[in-house]
């Protein structure tokens, strides 16, 4: 029983951060109709760039806060710069964009900070959580700070004006053009947001996967997995999908047979195709309908 | 009366398709002006035209304002409304998301919530369904979402397509009571393509007939109405 309650909370706390680089994918899915398959990189590169802050002197949440405003800033460079230019080109042309991005920026990665593994420090520090074995305090802080992410994005997107024009312009561009929203800038800042988003996730993963230009990869597949698992039109089930995804995970290698860590990735991409079969839009999400 | 709204020689394109046929016409301020013309005649066009929703040259001007070229939401910050053809609902907020919608580029936060009210006595259905999703509304409900939506606006111009399809009849009179009351009072000028003629010319001050992209006749609503080929046409009688 400890052992199945050990790892259902470890779930949680990778699922944290799945949960984050979903809603990170399904912002710009949301904004601009496709995947953004550069979100890990886009993280890891926001990753470096605190340690890189740290390396210089500056404190943990210093180094945290800043990292926010310049991902927030650079994902903004990158819509403006890359895919503003794409909106109108045909899928592949995107797919191709996407591409270029990943490599870009892993290789540029590389280029300034080597491949070599790096430690990254944790502001929670590594001891039992509350005198537990179950979870250490990393790991709480991992899903602590999710949480105030989600509780923040609830509000800005329920109660504030530019969450609700943010929100009109990702569901019906056209309309929200009529009532006088700028659509073309609410993708902008959804990019922003999406980077700032995924740079929670880096800096929060990078202490259990260590820094280095690789270390998104296995978390991005998750989150993809997350997001369609939850149905790419709903952050809700992002988020939902998210969790499910690290407890699955995290159950499947320690449960089934022979699975171990090698294959506790394919599990749970197969337990989630059978849900797709079962809801095609995913958990929470709509069903899809094109307007013509 | 000055004109608040000076087309001139308006075409407008799908594609390679021409849809206008160089459109000339005005709308003078504070006056409720009707387009009539048959299913594909170019109505939805002509009001898509002058809101840049569509591609076209010639010369449009809101207020001495030139409108080709210039992006939709920036023609809507001038005061110009428009309820599109199908509403454009967005159906997955609710009533009260969509009409805050409507006022998303106002500042007077008093004068939003105010409005808010207003439009929940001028159309009370909308009252008694608040934090419903839209989408979930009837479709006469949603088009007198649609319209509500238009005036959280305050607008200048309020350019409406077809705002009774779908409604009953007895709704229809309200609603162009209601349409006819924010015209006079509020000092809205008001251009609306209408399939039931016969009351939009009753309460319009001035018509316009198109056919396949062109004016084809102008004059003020009474004359309009009183002509054999429109009564045959449009009116039925
Ligand atoms: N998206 C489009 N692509 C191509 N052609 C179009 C498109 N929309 C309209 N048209 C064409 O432009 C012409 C004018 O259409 P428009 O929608 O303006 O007519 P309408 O007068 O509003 O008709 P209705 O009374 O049926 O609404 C029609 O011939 C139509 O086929
Ligand atoms: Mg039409």
């Amino acid at each position: 029983m400890e052992l199945f309650t050990n790892q259902v909370l470890a779930g949680i706390s990778t699922g944290a951060i799945y949960a984050c680089m979903a809603l990170a994918v399904v912002m710009i899915y949301q904004a601009i109709d496709h995947l953004n398959f550069a979100q890990g990189e886009m993280a890891m590169f926001s990753t470096f760039i605190s340690w890189q802050l740290m390396q210089w002197g500056v404190p943990y949440w210093g180094a945290f806060v800043l990292t926010l405003v310049l991902s927030f800033i650079g994902g903004i460079a990158i819509e403006r710069l890359l895919f503003k230019p794409l909106a109108k080109a045909p899928i592949l042309t995107n797919v191709a964009g996407f591409i270029a991005l990943y490599s870009i920026v892993n290789s540029v990665a590389g280029l300034i900070w080597d491949f070599t593994i790096k430690q990254y420090p944790t502001p929670f520090g590594s001891y039992p959580f509350l005198g537990s074995q179950l979870i250490s305090t990393h790991q709480a802080g991992m899903i602590g700070v999710t949480i105030l992410l989600l509780i923040g994005l609830f509000f800005f997107f329920r109660f504030t004006r530019m969450g609700l024009a943010m929100r009109a312009a990702a569901s019906l561009p056209e309309s929200a053009r009529l009532v006088g929203i700028n659509t073309s800038w609410m993708i902008a800042l959804g990019w922003g947001m999406a980077a700032a988003i995924g740079s929670i996730a880096g800096m929060m993963i990078a202490p259990v996967v260590f820094l280095e230009p690789n270390m998104m990869l296995g978390v991005l597949i998750y989150g993809f997995a997350a997001a369609v698992l939850g149905g790419l039109t709903s952050p809700l089930g992002a988020v939902i999908g998210g969790f499910l995804v690290g407890i699955m995970e995290n159950l499947a290698g320690t449960y089934i047979p022979g699975a171990g860590n090698e294959l506790k990735l394919p599990i749970a991409l197969a337990l989630i195709i059978v849900v797709l079969v079962v809801k095609p839009a995913g958990l929470l999400g709509r069903p899809i309908v094109k307007r013509v | 009366m000055t004109a608040m709204l000076n087309v001139r020689d308006l075409r407008a394109y799908y594609g390679q398709v021409q849809a206008l046929h160089g459109m000339a016409f005005d709308l003078s301020e504070g006056s409720m002006t009707t387009l009539l013309g048959a299913n594909g005649a170019g109505k939805t066009t002509t009001l898509r035209a002058i809101c840049n929703m569509v591609r076209s040259t010639g010369t449009i001007e809101f207020e001495g304002a030139p409108l080709i070229g210039r992006p939709t939401e920036s023609i809507v910050r001038l005061g110009i409304a428009h309820v599109p053809q199908g509403r454009g609902t967005f159906t997955t907020m609710t009533v009260e998301e969509n009409l805050q919608l409507g006022a998303i580029t106002r500042t007077d936060r008093a004068g939003v919530v105010s409005d808010i009210e207003r439009m929940y006595d001028h159309f009370p259905v909308l009252k008694d369904r608040y934090t419903q999703q839209a989408g979930t509304l009837s479709g006469g409900e949603q088009q007198m979402l649609a319209v509500a939506r238009a005036l959280m606006l305050r607008p200048r111009l309020m350019l409406l397509d077809e705002p009774s399809f779908g409604l009953a009849p007895l709704i229809v009179r309200d609603l162009f009571k209601i349409l006819g009351k924010i015209n006079r009072e509020d000092k809205v000028t008001i251009l609306v393509v209408e399939q039931n003629a016969q009351l939009a010319l009753e309460l319009a001050d001035k018509a316009y007939v198109i056919e396949t992209g062109r004016i084809v006749m102008s004059g003020s609503a009474s004359e309009i109405a009183n002509n054999e080929d429109v009564r045959k046409s449009y009116l039925g009688y």
